[in-house]
């Protein structure tokens, strides 16, 4: 009962944080996406035709969700819990009685709720650019909860090691986003040479974003159950290092 | 009950600076406890690892018979913590701090609310409950501070440093409130560069200095072992020089001021018909250093005397 209280406080204390600056968290990624709907999808997609059997439109809604999710369910618990470090309110974490689990579960959680909103906002822009049926509720569902933790997570164990606000934008800069690009948001990976297909297979955003695309339009590069597996693989280590991370209070503790 | 009991504790950081030495403490439960020690002695560390934010290197710490590594949720449930420095969101509402803090306590809703307004209002905070807490003066700030470590009614209160750059008004307002949080039964561990702070406040005493306990005793009889009081002498007229007096210790300091050492066992009787025999009229007196203060600055001396002897020595 005491953990779900406390629990419950760290994911208020997160989406009230997030809520109170949506002008910064969600209004952007709805305009950064009408943007990509209408230069890519609209003007430039009408000359590309159709990508494994569908519209150039719908093939890259998908990805654009994803990639959105995968953002911000990274940035809102990178910047939270570095900022939290920064102010050294971490400290009023650490002095109460919080289980490490509870701590994770709740940033983690605030990270998800603003991936999956972001997502919304994303799906409901594209609704005015397509309309699209969404192949399987569940699976794509099911896709965006764990991609939002997986990059959740992520974002937390950078902020654990972050020491200048430099440090949180690295990953996202320098690796999550040419990885979301390179990871078949707008193409299919069977468009590429031989050799870079077989690269490509080493992104594990790849991966997330076919098997969300399959959920969405039924369309995939490939194989979603191995998709699912990697993604909850990737989830399961990042959990485990975590918890190590803040058992040893690694960035946090003297 | 003992609040607190710490064996052997070590700490060696990763520079290879040993803060604590392998200390030993014991708190009562209901005491007002306080921690001294020089910038740098170990004091904060040692704090530090009670309140979990430094990771000690070896030893136990025991709070109400709780290890704080074995029964680590609730060794921790018990303590509340006034860290030196501001570490609230400075972007919350005061009311927030509170009921967050409370929620991490696992304090439900309605009763974080009740809890929070009894600790605003005990810290005359009540009217500035929705000012977003960058917003309010120093002295408000460490008062948030405050309530926000007592909105969990803890059995253990921590302050460190709790007047530090807070002006005279302030520091006895939070005196008078620390005094009648200690007289409800919450055991008080204060650590403070103001001694007057401490000689007026706690019961029991520690002195640290470089890793290591120098003094663990109850304030009375530690005050009792200073021999000497030192007083200013504000004089009607000029004195040339400093007159001498057998048994006392008397310097000119200005042109009407002398500072005098009294050895408790002359007392003042003598001085002033001393000063009276040579025509020296003194118009007012006052203590030149706190008594605890002298002591302090003697024992933490006489430890620096001592290692350099051992230096020497080596």
């Amino acid at each position: 009962m005491k953990y779900a209280v406390a629990f419950r406080t760290i994911v208020a204390k997160e989406v009230r944080r997030f809520t109170r600056i949506w002008p910064q968290t969600l209004l952007p990624p709805a305009v950064t996406t009408s943007l990509y709907f209408l230069i890519f999808g609209t003007l430039i997609g009408k000359r590309i035709g159709e990508v494994n059997g569908a519209s150039y439109m719908d093939y890259i809604v998908p990805g654009v969700i994803l990639m959105s999710v995968i953002s911000h369910s990274y940035a809102n618990v990178v910047s939270s819990f570095y900022s939290t470090k920064f102010q050294r309110n971490i400290e009023e974490l650490l002095v109460s009685p919080i289980p490490n689990w509870v701590i994770l579960g709740g940033y983690v959680s605030g990270g998800i709720i603003r991936g999956v909103l972001v997502g919304c906002v994303v799906l409901l822009i594209s609704s005015f650019f397509t309309d699209l049926t969404v192949h399987n509720v569940w699976l794509s569902a099911a896709v965006v909860v764990l991609t939002a933790t997986l990059f959740a997570l992520a974002g937390f164990i950078n902020a654990m090691f972050a020491d200048s606000f430099d440090d949180i934008s690295i990953i996202p800069n320098f690796i999550l986003t040419p990885l979301s690009y390179l990871g078949g948001v707008f193409y299919s990976v069977s468009m590429l040479p031989e050799i870079w297909q077989k690269i490509s297979l080493g992104n594990p955003i790849l991966y997330m974003i076919n098997a969300f695309r399959y959920g969405m339009i039924g369309v995939s590069d490939v194989d979603v159950r191995m998709a699912l597996a990697i993604t909850c693989g990737f989830i399961v280590f990042f959990t485990l290092f975590s918890l190590f991370l803040l058992h040893k209070g690694v960035g946090i503790k003297t | 009950m003992k609040a607190l009991s710490i064996r052997k504790l070590q700490k060696t950081y990763a520079g290879g600076v040993q803060a604590l030495k392998g200390i030993d403490l014991d708190v009562e439960a209901g005491d007002f406890f306080a921690l001294l020690g020089p910038n740098g002695a170990g004091k904060s560390t040692a704090i530090g690892i009670v309140c979990s934010l430094v990771n000690a290197s070896s030893g136990t710490v025991k709070v109400f018979g709780k290890d704080l590594r074995g029964q680590r949720e609730e060794a921790k449930s018990h303590i509340g913590l006034v860290p030196q420095e501001i570490n609230f969101n400075q972007f919350e509402t005061v009311k927030n701090i509170l009921l967050i803090q409370a929620g991490y306590y696992g304090i439900p809703r309605r009763e974080a609310l009740q809890r929070a307004e009894q600790c605003l209002k005990q810290m005359d905070l009540w009217d500035k409950r929705d000012t977003v807490s960058r917003r309010l003066s120093g002295g408000m700030k460490r008062r948030v501070m405050i309530a926000r470590a007592l909105v969990h009614a803890p059995q253990l209160l921590i302050l460190d440093e709790p007047t530090a750059g807070v002006d005279i008004e302030i520091r006895r307002s939070m005196w008078q409130l620390m005094r009648e949080v200690n007289a409800q039964g919450t055991t008080i561990i204060l650590t403070t560069h103001y001694l007057e702070e401490a000689e007026n406040l706690c019961r029991n005493i520690a002195i640290i200095d470089h890793g290591e306990i120098i003094e663990n005793t109850d304030m009375a009889g530690l005050l009792t072992r200073v021999h000497i009081d030192h007083f200013v002498l504000d004089l009607a007229r000029e004195v040339d020089r400093a007159p001498h007096i057998d048994g006392y210790q008397i310097e000119r300091f200005a042109d009407k001021i002398l500072h005098v050492g009294v050895p408790k066992a002359n007392g003042l009787n003598k001085l002033f018909q001393g000063l009276s025999e040579k025509n020296i009229e003194v118009l007012s007196l006052k203590n030149r250093t706190n008594r605890l203060e002298q002591l302090f600055l003697d024992l933490i001396d006489t430890k620096a005397a001592g290692d350099q002897e051992f230096f020497r020595a080596e």
